[in-house]
């Protein structure tokens, strides 16, 4: 379906329009650049969105969680529409925000900082497929690439932090850094335990591996390493329970106190993508992606539609692991520091050291039914 | 087989853009009316004294340093574990061998209290 229709927008409006202005020789490369662009914001505008909406989904279902009713009075042309303005008319209050650069920063690396922390998090999406074709850059090092793009995120912290030349701020950048770094190393062998079970590293691949049933998915024979990883997500995304880098209660915003207006709200988009991706790769890695979980069920199975891959499953899985998110905002306190570190060093990286062992056993001496 | 990694190229650039749209529009739309109170560093109701670079607990650097360790055998699996299926029961051997010295080494770090944060 969506093949299609980018076919119909590259012939219908792209190239007439490259055959009118670019220049003789080049009309392919620019052919193919501008389909690459048009492909590019079908996946950032959708996602944009979704942060957009997730910050409202956020505040209403902790809102019901805690029995408020949340933001309710924000909506369209009068019509209140259950607050469904309430995200857009944020977005614009924090565009009319003054920035504020403190005299006492470096004002270079403070400008830059948030655009280190919003590129990695956004063009970690160009490998992730919503489908079996559709995928905007099939590479072959794909979990590589996102695991490279995932640890790029612990500069924009630092160099937010050091560069604010504010107390707080600082403190909130060595705690955020150490904590990264730790769980960077649980998700780090939680990802080779999924290569060494699938056997690939592109992502499309490593979810055709696991079609069959739902039985087939790795979250079973990873059943440790898929808790690992997605507590591991939140560790690394500075969620509650680990958001002892912002810690509003202690150092005020951590290493974004200084910041305000879009200059925040960039951080915080890219959080909140980067919550996204999480979701997703769980999503991929460990639950099969776009697989159907009634694939391979005796009746249920036989229906079509229903047992057939396609990318609702995958935002359906998606939308599950970010409700997990919220749902861990509302209901753990946050964690000591020392009990974060001992979680990461002391109980995941035994753990997935372990498993790593296990699986490869498993896969040497071929475990039915999912290494045969 | 590159021209797979041209859309990524494309997408960072895009990204990268995008954040600096979004902040060259919030630098204009937004009102500037600087004053030395307003630009001094936050602290809680009084004025910021001494440099905010100030020194820091060791351990910080510890935890990078055994970071990079670890992170540098997690490259080393990378391709391992890619390849299992077809170097059998003596790559598999290896790399156990390997993985024991690593666990040696962890070991080694816990027993030292380098992972201790009382």
């Amino acid at each position: 379906m969506f093949e299609y229709l980018f076919d119909a927008i590259r012939d219908g409006i792209l190239a007439p329009v490259v055959a009118m202005v670019a220049p003789a020789g080049y009309e392919s490369y620019t052919l193919y650049t501008l389909e690459t662009l048009v492909k590019i914001l079908a996946i950032l505008i959708p996602l944009l969105l979704s942060v957009l909406y997730l910050t409202y989904a956020e505040r209403r279902i902790i809102g019901l969680i805690q029995c408020r009713i949340g933001p309710n009075r924000v909506g369209f042309f009068g019509r209140r529409v259950w607050g469904l303005g309430q995200p857009i008319a944020d977005a614009v209050k924090l565009l009319f925000k003054e920035i504020i650069i403190p005299t006492g920063a470096n004002k270079r690396l403070f400008i830059i900082a948030p655009l280190l922390s919003v590129a990695p998090s956004l063009a970690a999406w160009a490998v992730v497929p919503f489908d079996d074709t559709l995928v905007l850059a099939d590479i072959n090092a794909g979990l590589l690439y996102i695991l490279a793009l995932t640890s790029l995120a612990v500069y924009g912290v630092i160099i937010a932090g050091w560069a604010s030349n504010s107390k707080y701020a600082f403190l909130g950048a060595m705690r955020s850094a150490a904590q990264i770094v730790a769980y960077e190393i649980a998700m780090g062998f939680a990802l080779v335990c999924v290569l060494i079970a699938a056997g690939s590293l592109n992502l499309g691949e490593i979810i055709s591996s696991q079609s069959g049933s739902i039985l087939h998915w790795f979250w079973l024979p990873l059943l440790p390493i898929f808790l690992v990883y997605f507590i591991s997500g939140v560790a690394e995304t500075n969620r509650a329970p680990f958001d002892v880098a912002e810690g509003e209660s202690e150092i005020v915003a951590g290493f974004h106190v200084e910041y305000g207006g879009m200059a925040f709200s960039i951080f915080f988009m890219a959080e909140y993508a980067n919550m996204i991706l999480i979701s997703v790769l769980t999503a991929v890695l460990f639950c099969g992606g776009w697989l159907s979980p009634f694939q391979g069920l005796p009746l249920i199975g036989a229906i079509p539609y229903i047992s057939e891959p396609s990318i609702l499953w995958l935002l359906i899985k998606t939308s599950v692991f970010l409700f997990l998110f919220l749902w861990f905002r509302a209901t753990f306190p946050r964690y000591r520091y020392d009990q974060i570190m001992r979680l990461g060093w002391k109980v995941f990286l035994p753990i997935t050291i372990v498993w790593i062992v296990v699986i490869a056993g498993m896969v040497v001496a071929r475990v039915p039914p999912w290494f045969s | 087989m590159l021209e797979n990694y041209l859309p990524i190229l494309i997408f960072l650039v895009v990204g990268l853009g995008l954040g600096v749209v979004l902040f060259a529009l919030g630098y204009f739309l937004g009102p500037h009316r600087p004053d030395s109170e307003k630009q001094s560093p936050y602290e809680c109701g009084f004025e910021a004294f001494e440099d905010a670079r100030m020194q820091f607990d060791v351990r910080y650097y510890l935890v990078a340093i055994l970071f990079i360790i670890f992170d540098l055998e997690i490259a080393f699996f990378f391709p391992w574990a890619i390849a299992l299926r077809e170097i059998g029961m003596v790559g598999f051997w290896a790399m156990m061998l390997f993985l024991a010295v690593l666990v040696i080494g962890f070991i080694y770090e816990w027993r030292k209290g380098a992972l201790e944060w009382e």
